[in-house]
C-alpha cells in the first residue's frame, strides 16, 4: 500500500464493508466523512421467490390490461356513433364517444405507468451504488489528432489556394437569410391612418343589429322614439350591410351600442352635444386591448369590459372609472336624418380601440 | 282515565296543555286564512285591483310608498307596469329580503307559498292601473318554438352572452352585481326580464327585439339546457378559466398524493423476515 492510499484511508475512517460492497461508516473526527451508504434491506421479493413470481404476473396482468384498454380504444373510436349520449355520474349527460375513449385510453396510460413503478419497486434492483462524476474531457492525444485532421482536410480542398471559391461561398452564405426579410414585406403595406377612421361618416345611418337579415345584407335604422330610458340597442354603420368580405374589418372598428339617459344625468357638456335627446352613441370596442366592451348596467350607466374589468361611465364621456383602460370610451356624435332615423354627425373624432405605435 | 287524571299534577302537564292549545290555534288559523281562500279566479277587474292594493299596502308600501311613488328605499312603481310585478314577486325578489349590492332571488320562492300566483296577479293589476307599463305577457309570447332556435342562437350571442354567459350561467358586474345563470328560470321570467329590465339588466323594448325575437331568444336557451356536455363536466362553461384551475389544483393535487402514497408504501421486508430468510440461506 503506498502512502497515498494511506491518506486515504485516513480521510474517510474506517468503513465496515458488506457482501454487497455497502459499509457502515465509523466516523474518525472527521466532522465532513463520507457517511457511506445505508445498510441495504432486501425486499420480501428479493428472499421470497413465490413473492417474486406473484409480483411479476401482477406487472404482467398490468400491461395486458393496458394493452387491452388501447384495442378498447380502437374499437369505441369506430363503434360508438358520434352523436351517442351517455349519463356519467356526477357530470350528466355527456358524448358516450369522448367517454369512453378517455376512460379507456386513460385506463391504457395508467396501467402501462403503475405495471412500470410496480416493477421497478417490486423486481429490479434496488442495490445503492454511488455512480462517481468524471472529467468530460478528451485526452491530449484525441485532440491533436482531431486538429491534425481538421487542417488536413482544409488544405486538401484547396480553399486556401482558391480565393474566389471562398469568397463566392461567403457570399452565396450572406445573401441566403434575404427571402426571410423579402416574404415579410408582404405583411404591409403599413396602415397609414386607417386606424384613425372608422366606416362612420356625417349622415351614415344607424342601423339596429338584431334587424339585420341573417346573411348580413338587410336591415333597419332606429327612431330615437325606439329607445326608451334603460333600454340597450347594438348598432352598425349602413357601410356594413354592404361591406361583403370586409365585413369583419368594417365591423372591427365601426359597433356601437346607443342608450337613453336623463340628459339631466349627463355630466359632460361635450357628450350632451354629441347626444340627441339624451340618446348617446358609444364604440364598443375597449380601449385598453380591443375586447367587445358592452355589460351595460342601465342603473348606475356604467359599462364593464368582462376582459379586465375597466369600467366606464356612460353619463360621464365614457371616462375611465376602474380597470386598466388608458383613455374614455369614444363617443360617436348622432342626430336624425329627415326620415326621422338616428345617423351619424360625423366620424368618430379618435380613433376607436386600443393604443398603437403611431398614435402618440 | 285514570292514569291521565294521576299525571295531571305532574311538573310537564301545564306544557303538555299549552302545546296542545298552541298547535289547535295555529291548525284553526291556518284553516280560516289559507291562501287558497282568497284565490277565487272569477273575481272581477276592480275586485282583484282593489285586493291588490291591499296586499300592496301589507307587503310592499313599507319600501315604495303608500301611493307606490317611491321612498328613498325603493323606486316608484308607477308605470313600471303589471310584467315587472310579476317577474320581481315570482322570482322572489321582492318582497326584498335584505338591501344589497343586488335584490336576489330566493330560489325555491313558490314552495314557501309566500304569495300565491293569484295574488301576485292582483298586485300586477293593481301596480298596471296605476300607470300602464308593460303588461304580463300571454302564455303564447314566451313558448317555446323549436323553428326559433337557430335565429335566437343568433340574437342570444348578440344580445345576452355578454353579461349571461355563451351558455346562459350568469357572470359578474361591477361592484358586487352580477348577471344571474338562467339555467333555471321560467320561460316567463325570461320574457319579462328582457320586457322590463329588472334592477342594472338593460330593457329590451320591442323595437330593440321583437316579440318573435323574444321568443327566439327563449325557444335558444330552453334548448340549450337540454344539450349534453360533449367534452365532459362543464365546470361552469367559462372555458378555459375554471378548465385550467380544475387541473393545476385538484388534478397536481391528485398526482402529489399519489407520488405520497407510492413513495410511503415500502417494498422492504421486515427486519424478522430479512433474518429468517438469511439464516435459511445460511443453514443450506
Amino acid at each position: 500500500m503506498s502512502t497515498g492510499d494511506m491518506n486515504h484511508e485516513e480521510e474517510h475512517g474506517a468503513v465496515a464493508v458488506d457482501e454487497h460492497g455497502h459499509g457502515a461508516v465509523v466516523p474518525a473526527g472527521d466532522p465532513f466523512a463520507d457517511p457511506g451508504l445505508p445498510a441495504h434491506r432486501p425486499r420480501i421479493t428479493d428472499i421470497d421467490e413465490k413473492a417474486a413470481r406473484k409480483a411479476e404476473r401482477q406487472v404482467a396482468l398490468l400491461f395486458v390490461l393496458s394493452a387491452a384498454a388501447t384495442i378498447g380504444f380502437m374499437v369505441a373510436y369506430t363503434q360508438i356513433p358520434r352523436t351517442a349520449v351517455a349519463n356519467f355520474f356526477p357530470i350528466g349527460a355527456v358524448s358516450a364517444s369522448n367517454l369512453a375513449l378517455g376512460l379507456l385510453l386513460g385506463v391504457a396510460m395508467f396501467a402501462l405507468g403503475a405495471g412500470a413503478i410496480y416493477w421497478a419497486r417490486t423486481l429490479m434492483t434496488d442495490v445503492e451504488f454511488p455512480q462517481e462524476r468524471h472529467l468530460l474531457d478528451s485526452d491530449p492525444a484525441d485532440k491533436a489528432d482531431a486538429a491534425a485532421e481538421f487542417t488536413q482536410g482544409v488544405d486538401d480542398s484547396g480553399i486556401k489556394r482558391r480565393p474566389l471559391i471562398k469568397r463566392t461561398l461567403i457570399g452565396a452564405l450572406a445573401v441566403l437569410p434575404l427571402p426571410a426579410l423579402w416574404i415579410l414585406r408582404d405583411l404591409g403595406p403599413l396602415p397609414g391612418d386607417s386606424l384613425r377612421h372608422t366606416a362612420w361618416t356625417g349622415g351614415e345611418l344607424i342601423i339596429n343589429d338584431n334587424t339585420v337579415s341573417l346573411d348580413g345584407t338587410k336591415g333597419s335604422g332606429i327612431r330615437p322614439e325606439e329607445i326608451t330610458v334603460g333600454s340597450l340597442f347594438m348598432g352598425r354603420p349602413a357601410a356594413a350591410l354592404a361591406a361583403g368580405e370586409d365585413f369583419n374589418n368594417v365591423m372591427a372598428k365601426a359597433a356601437i351600442l346607443l342608450v337613453r339617459l336623463d340628459p339631466a344625468d349627463i355630466a359632460s357638456a361635450q357628450e350632451r352635444d354629441w347626444s340627441y335627446e339624451g340618446i348617446v352613441a358609444f364604440s364598443k370596442i375597449c380601449t385598453h386591448v380591443g375586447c367587445a366592451v358592452d355589460l351595460y348596467e342601465q342603473q348606475t350607466h356604467h359599462m364593464l369590459c368582462p376582459c379586465h374589468q375597466s369600467t366606464f361611465d356612460l353619463s360621464d364621456g365614457g371616462k375611465v372609472i376602474f380597470g386598466p383602460a388608458a383613455r374614455s370610451l369614444p363617443q360617436l356624435p348622432i342626430t336624425v336624418n329627415a326620415d326621422g332615423f338616428l345617423v351619424a354627425k360625423s366620424d368618430f373624432t379618435q380613433p376607436v380601440g386600443p393604443s398603437f405605435w403611431e398614435r402618440g | 282515565m285514570k292514569s291521565l287524571s294521576t299525571r295531571r299534577r305532574h311538573p310537564l302537564a301545564a306544557f303538555v296543555v299549552l302545546l296542545l292549545a298552541l298547535a289547535f290555534a295555529g291548525t284553526l288559523f291556518a284553516a280560516l286564512v289559507s291562501p287558497a281562500a282568497s284565490a277565487d279566479s272569477g273575481e272581477s277587474a276592480a275586485q282583484q285591483i282593489a285586493d291588490g292594493k291591499g296586499l300592496y299596502i301589507s307587503s310592499c308600501s313599507s319600501c315604495h310608498g303608500q301611493a307606490a311613488e317611491g321612498t328613498n328605499l325603493g323606486p316608484s312603481l308607477i308605470g313600471v307596469g303589471g310584467a315587472s310585478v310579476d317577474f320581481q314577486v315570482s322570482t322572489g325578489r321582492m318582497p326584498a329580503k335584505q338591501l344589497g349590492p343586488q335584490i336576489q332571488a330566493k330560489p325555491g320562492q313558490a314552495d314557501q307559498n309566500l304569495f300565491t300566483q293569484a295574488q301576485i296577479d292582483e298586485m300586477s293589476a293593481y301596480i298596471q292601473s296605476l300607470g300602464g307599463g308593460p303588461g304580463i305577457p300571454d302564455a303564447g309570447a314566451y313558448s317555446t318554438n323549436d323553428n326559433l332556435v337557430s335565429l335566437g342562437g343568433v340574437l342570444f350571442r348578440q344580445n345576452c352572452t355578454q353579461c349571461h354567459n355563451f351558455a346562459g350561467e350568469g357572470g359578474a358586474l361591477t361592484d358586487g352585481k352580477f348577471a344571474p345563470a338562467l339555467t333555471g328560470t321560467t320561460p316567463r321570467a325570461i320574457y319579462e326580464a328582457m320586457l322590463t329590465g329588472p334592477q342594472n339588466m338593460p330593457v329590451f323594448n320591442d323595437a330593440a327585439l321583437s316579440p318573435k325575437d323574444k321568443q327566439a331568444i327563449i325557444s335558444y336557451i330552453v334548448a340549450d339546457r337540454g344539450e349534453p356536455n360533449y367534452g365532459g363536466a362543464g365546470l361552469g362553461r367559462l372555458g378555459p378559466v375554471s378548465e385550467g384551475l380544475f387541473i393545476w389544483t385538484i388534478g397536481l393535487i391528485a398526482l402529489l398524493l399519489i407520488t405520497v402514497w407510492i413513495a410511503a408504501h415500502t417494498t422492504k421486508a421486515s427486519a424478522e423476515r430479512a433474518a429468517k430468510a438469511a439464516a435459511q440461506k445460511a443453514g443450506k
